[in-house]
């Protein structure tokens, strides 16, 4: 009984202790923002290796997700005659829910996964450590940069996860489906708006984004020196972060459209 | 230059070291040396303020190093260089950028001058010709010349070496022992020297330093350590076997033990 709440207790401290690194790491980080901002080369090298080279996988992501919607769509709207709606559905499914959610979840994949992985590398082959020593700050020099570029990288890909979601549920819709493109459109253009959908997606993204970035960063700068400890940090990131952005996502919907 | 007064720091319940004092002449090249798992990396660790201890204090040119805010502390490391076992070299700038990123984050010399401060650093370590390479590229060798390069750009006034002949051949060290020296002589430098390759740092060490289980054991110069009848420093420095230091690690008895699977 006694062992049990020594390893309660215990597990309470790392827990505690966890909290309170990763609040000061935050702040930190936020503080560092400002100045790094300046340094415009090295975010936008850091906005090529997390926004870039996520292209792919988002827009193809995107793309068949807005099919299968489409398809879906299609078949339970079909029996009630309303298919010319099939293109509001893909919109506002895409927009609200889909784009920012599961680009996030891919985003974390593909680059908050890299982040954690590359600093825990740094940090392993003393990197950080010969930054110090040089008298240069780590979280100015190597974290500000990547927190930004994250920032900057993810609402531009949800944006873009939910317009070639559209351009695939059009494809299917459309030419696939003889619905009529006219209605297609128009349905969205309507059903639509700007405020409601299309800012609260962006601030969505904004969110999502700045949780994996705190994530990752944070798992990376914790990360064990070692093999184990790095490979430990990333699925850290990655599970850490999906869930998170799921849990925000439930919070923020109840919040934007309640 | 370099007071270490009553040192001591520990990880969980071992202790790494215990009242620890010693002090590192200013101008000269400092072997310290032990076996594997003493601590040495971590007294330099200590010194440079990237650890803090649990008591006692370090003092470099009369600052006490762990009292410093962390922009004074930035600014002491700008006189110290510090040579990583690893090399520490930023994967993704360059051989010349690495030795460049010193003098464009802390100095505001043109691009001009930049360029024939690290070209002389290179040609100082021998490896002019690598300036455009990346880290992937360098041997092991090449990548702590490189470091050494990157170390001493800024000029510093002290210079940290953590096991600088760790994994190298036998040109590659005798490069390094030559660099060190020389460097020394050439800039004016006090230096460190983290290492337990004791015939090859005793050849360039004005004063040596013994450290093992938390303690200073033995200081003095290389003489000292060699005429040394302290068996402990005997077999450190000629490397033998068995002594004082068990060749076995610590455990319970080994009939008991085998008696114990068994049942």
């Amino acid at each position: 009984m006694i062992a049990f709440i020594e390893r309660l207790g215990s597990q309470f401290m790392a827990l505690t202790t966890s909290i309170a690194q990763g609040f000061w790491f935050s702040l930190q980080l936020l503080w560092a923002i400002p100045g790094a901002l300046l340094r415009v080369r090295e975010w936008m090298k850091q906005l090529y290796f997390a926004g870039v080279l996520s292209l792919l996988i988002i827009m193809v992501a995107g793309f068949f997700v807005g099919m299968v919607l489409a398809l879906q769509g299609y078949n339970i709207l079909v029996s009630f005659n309303a298919t010319e709606i099939v293109g509001q559905m893909v919109a506002l499914s895409l927009l609200r829910e889909l784009g920012p959610v599961v680009a996030a979840l891919l985003f974390a994949g593909r680059a908050g996964s890299a982040l954690t992985a590359e600093l825990g590398l740094m940090k392993s082959t003393e990197q950080l450590s010969a930054l110090e020593m040089m008298g240069l700050d780590p979280v100015k020099r190597i974290f500000a940069p990547r927190f930004i570029a994250v920032l900057l990288a993810l609402p531009m890909l949800a944006m873009l996860f939910s317009v070639m979601g559209i351009l695939g549920g059009y494809l299917v819709s459309v030419p696939g489906l003889s619905v009529d493109e006219g209605a297609f459109w128009a349905q969205i253009q309507a059903s639509v708006s700007w405020n409601e959908d299309v800012v609260n997606s962006v601030i969505k993204s904004l969110v999502f984004a700045l949780t994996i970035a705190l994530v990752a960063l944070f798992q990376g700068v914790q990360a064990m020196p070692t093999a184990e400890g790095v490979s430990r940090a990333t699925t850290n990131t990655v599970v850490h972060s999906s869930l998170l952005v799921l849990g925000l996502d439930f919070v923020l919907t109840a919040l934007m459209f309640n | 230059m370099i007071d270490i007064q009553a040192l001591s720091f520990a990880r969980g319940s071992r202790v790494i070291f215990d009242q620890v004092s010693l002090q590192i002449p200013r101008g000269k090249v400092t072997a310290i040396m032990g076996p594997s798992g003493t601590g040495k990396t971590t007294l330099l660790k200590l010194i440079t303020g990237q650890l803090a201890p649990s008591q006692g204090s370090v003092f470099v040119d009369g600052l006490d190093v762990h009292q410093l805010a962390r922009g004074e502390l930035f600014h002491l490391r700008k006189r110290m260089g510090m040579l990583f076992q690893s090399g520490a070299l930023l994967t993704d700038l360059s051989v010349f950028d690495n030795i460049a990123l010193p003098l464009r984050e802390h100095t505001q010399l043109p691009e001009v001058a930049i360029r024939s401060l690290v070209l002389m650093k290179l040609e100082a370590v021998g490896l002019r010709g690598a300036s455009e390479l990346m880290p992937s590229e360098l041997s092991g060798g090449m990548s702590r010349r490189v470091a050494l390069a990157r170390a001493v750009v800024l000029d510093p006034e002290m210079i940290f070496y953590d096991e600088p002949f760790a994994g190298q051949d036998p040109i590659g060290m005798g490069v390094l022992v030559r660099l060190i020296r020389n460097l020394n002589d050439a800039m004016g430098l006090t230096s460190v020297v983290v290492t337990h390759d004791v015939n090859e740092v005793l050849t360039i060490a004005d004063h040596a330093v013994v450290i093992s289980g938390g303690k200073v054991i033995l200081s003095g110069s290389a003489e000292t350590l060699r005429a040394s009848k302290d068996p402990w420093v005997h077999q450190f420095i000629f490397g033998e076997a068995d002594g004082p230091v068990s060749f076995h690690y610590p455990a319970i008895d080994y009939k008991q033990q085998l008696m114990a699977r068994m049942e």
